[in-house]
């Protein structure tokens, strides 16, 4: 059995370490500022605006229907920068690797985060990598981070929606979130569930380049769900938020899966979604938008920011009832009957 | 979902609220028994549109909610032993103990495992041969065949590291008890779909005729739970009190009679221990002797240790429909989902955790 796995000389920082890097990480992340092996990514100095943010990703299983933890660290991270306004500009990328990882896992993964960075346009520059014991990580943890660069003309946080502005979600709920919790629990459902990571900068590029000054507020709904993210925005913006329950694009697929572990799909994971806090009399216009973007096929309006019921969110049953919607507490946990 | 949209649609509901509307005549409680007859009453928005005069409390249908508070401490006593692996329905991770919860015992270092069916346990009793895989069977009728299948299959395959804690529950025997309490005035009974698909519609006919209480045996949709509204309300307008059954596409008046002779053949009745209800005799299922290799009560030879109710909790009274969550002192105070003192606000199917989410004033 010569299977090739990573050991703790690969974190070194000795030769197995800088193999590691031109083997694996080079042939496959080359960039004109990474082949540098510096210290630090010196960045050209653009005038302007600076988003610069973190995340970092654990999720298990490593790989998924849809997509696997390379393509998250680097769709999460752009999609940050794009929830500001920003256009990605480069990433960060921190590896840390448990002892006995199969190189070909590890293959796979960096060769997915090469796709997603060419995909999107934006360059992995500087990166770091750790090994540690077998027990005392699960596989491989990623941590990005990135910078983009911010118009003077733009100003997007939650702070600036306003009442009457229209909520639009970019697409269909919980896909991410069910898909891994299946995944996890080995159970099968009918139908094609996979994640829907993506980046999303392209379809925010359009919005702000279509609809100048209408988009007031945006967010990636990922752990929570639309649920906890729309309650950031109430409680952020001092507004009421009101849904309405028929609007909510779900796919049938998620949907039964929902139903049968006792999960509803506003408070499951999306990892290429946005909610997007448009102007009343522009949300029309911002959903055509939306929709001609690969991205934002399935984009809907789904509700409306209001006066009353200040930092609540309220969603419109189809019986002509209504209930609070509150924000995720503690993980989602399938039920017993 | 084509089938449920179709029962939640506002061109069917709608009209049916008008219904319910012109069937209520006269002021009535029902009572909800099923945890998951609660959660979908508030997501459909239905406890808005209820017309002046209905009252719904909820009952005692939480599996999770109902488990003791000297069940939870063996369970984790148990999670704490050297060489045993627990696996639970996801529901049971947070509920509090005495002292600890399991989220906490496996925090640090207990072995357990959230699964999804006995049969996954089953499947990591397989891949731990080292190890005593424990299944802790909380749950009514809906789960009991599944574990009866299971341990069918471990005796089948002779995998001798596999056994069920039970603490198996039944039904209607606490509704029994629930409803000889005079001071819990209930008229009708919206009686649980799940539940009813093994015991039958018909296992609720002596309740109502010894308690002269109308029940209607309820499916999940929105369109399910107005129709059986409207059928309760007119039974008890005019003093035609029965069993009707609402939910045809699933229920039968027999039950499901093979899942009920497997049960048989692995299970036992037994007295049981209810949270807010004490020991209410033949309300719950032990395994019988002859499969006694699978009881973990047998095997590690177990005694339920006294355990208090936490203090000013009120999810005895709770779900026993004598209180509603906020009326509790510790409600949304000390007592959060995140932090929860009681069962009833862990389960994503308890009353507290129903009103948590859903029953803030809008």
């Amino acid at each position: 059995m010569s299977e090739k796995t990573i050991l703790l000389d690969h974190g070194s920082g000795g030769l197995a370490s800088q193999r590691l890097i031109s083997e694996l990480f080079l042939k496959h992340l080359d960039s004109p500022i990474l082949r540098g092996l510096e210290d630090s990514a010196i960045l050209e100095n653009r005038q302007g605006r600076l988003a610069f943010t973190t995340d970092s990703y654990v999720v298990d299983p490593i790989f998924f229907p849809g997509g696997d933890i390379g393509k998250l660290a680097v769709h999460g991270t752009i999609n940050d920068l794009a929830m500001r306004g920003a256009t990605p500009y480069c990433l960060s990328l921190g590896l840390i690797l448990e002892e006995g990882l199969r190189f070909d896992e590890l293959e796979r993964v960096i060769i997915s985060i090469s796709e997603a960075c060419k995909k999107a346009g934006v360059p992995v520059v500087t990166g770091d990598t750790k090994v540690v014991p077998k027990g005392k990580g699960d596989k491989i943890f990623i941590n990005t981070s990135g910078i983009g660069f911010v118009d003077e003309s733009i100003d997007i946080s939650s702070k600036n929606a306003k009442v009457g502005d229209a909520v639009i979600l970019s697409g269909t709920m919980g896909d991410h979130g069910i898909t891994i919790m299946t995944r996890r629990a080995g159970i099968s459902v009918q139908g094609d569930l996979h994640s829907d990571t993506m980046p999303l900068h392209t379809l925010v590029a359009a919005l702000l380049r279509e609809l100048p000054g209408a988009v007031h507020a945006l967010r990636d709904p990922t752990r929570g769900g639309v649920a906890s993210t729309l309650n950031e925005i109430a409680e952020n913006s001092g507004l009421g938020i009101e849904l309405c329950d028929e609007d909510l694009p779900v796919r049938p697929e998620v949907r039964a899966a929902c139903e049968l572990l006792g999960l509803e799909p506003l408070y499951l994971a999306n990892e290429g979604k946005c909610l997007a806090i448009v102007s009343g009399d522009k949300a029309e216009q911002a959903l055509a938008v939306m929709r001609a973007t690969p991205e934002g096929r399935e984009a809907a309006i789904i509700g409306r920011l209001v006066a009353e019921k200040a930092g609540r969110v309220i969603i419109n049953t189809p019986v002509g009832g209504a209930r609070v919607v509150t924000p995720l507490h503690g993980v989602p946990l399938p039920r017993i009957c | 979902m084509k089938h449920l949209d179709e029962y939640r649609a506002a061109d069917l509901t709608k009209p049916l609220v008008e219904e319910l509307k012109n069937a209520v005549s006269k002021p009535l409680r029902v009572m909800e028994v099923c945890g998951s007859h609660t959660m979908a009453i508030f997501r459909n928005g239905l406890r808005s549109v209820l017309p002046d005069g209905m009252e719904l409390v909820s009952g005692p249908g939480c599996p999770v909610c109902v488990t003791s508070a000297s069940h939870m401490d063996a369970f984790i006593a148990m999670a704490d032993r050297p060489g045993v692996r627990v696996t639970i329905f996801g529901d049971l991770f947070r509920v509090p103990g005495t002292s600890a919860s399991l989220a906490q015992a496996s925090s640090r270092g207990a072995k357990i495992d959230i699964v999804y069916s006995p049969m996954d346990a089953l499947d990591l009793a397989m891949r731990y041969p080292g190890e005593l895989v424990v299944f802790l069977g909380v749950g009514f009728e809906t789960t009991t065949p599944g574990i009866a299948a299971t341990i069918l299959a471990a005796y089948n395959r002779a995998i001798k590291n596999f056994v069920v804690f039970s603490t198996q529950k039944t039904m209607p025997a606490p509704m029994e008890a629930l409803l000889s309490d005079p001071n819990l005035q209930i008229d009708g009974l919206l009686c649980p779909g799940h539940v009813s698909s093994i015991i039958g519609a018909g296992a609720w006919s002596p309740m109502a005729a010894k308690y002269h209480l109308a029940c209607v045996v309820a499916g999940f949709e929105t369109a399910d739970l107005l129709k059986s509204l409207i059928l309760l309300a007119r039974q008890i307008g005019q003093n035609d009190i029965k069993v009707e059954n609402a939910y045809p596409r699933a229920v039968s008046w027999e039950g499901n009679l093979r899942a009920r002779k497997m049960v048989e053949e692995i299970f036992e009745p037994a007295d049981m221990d209810w949270r807010g209800l004490g020991r209410i005799p033949a309300s719950g299922l032990k395994i019988r002797p002859k499969y006694a290799t699978f009881d973990a009560e047998v095997r590690l030879d177990i005694t339920l240790p006294q355990a208090e109710e936490p203090k000013g909790c009120m999810c005895g009274y709770i779900l026993k429909g004598m209180n509603n969550p906020r009326e509790c002192p510790l409600f949304d105070t000390r007592c959060t989902p995140a932090n929860p003192v009681g069962p009833c606000m862990v389960s994503s199917e308890g009353t507290c955790a129903a009103y948590h989410k859903y029953g803030r004033d809008i």
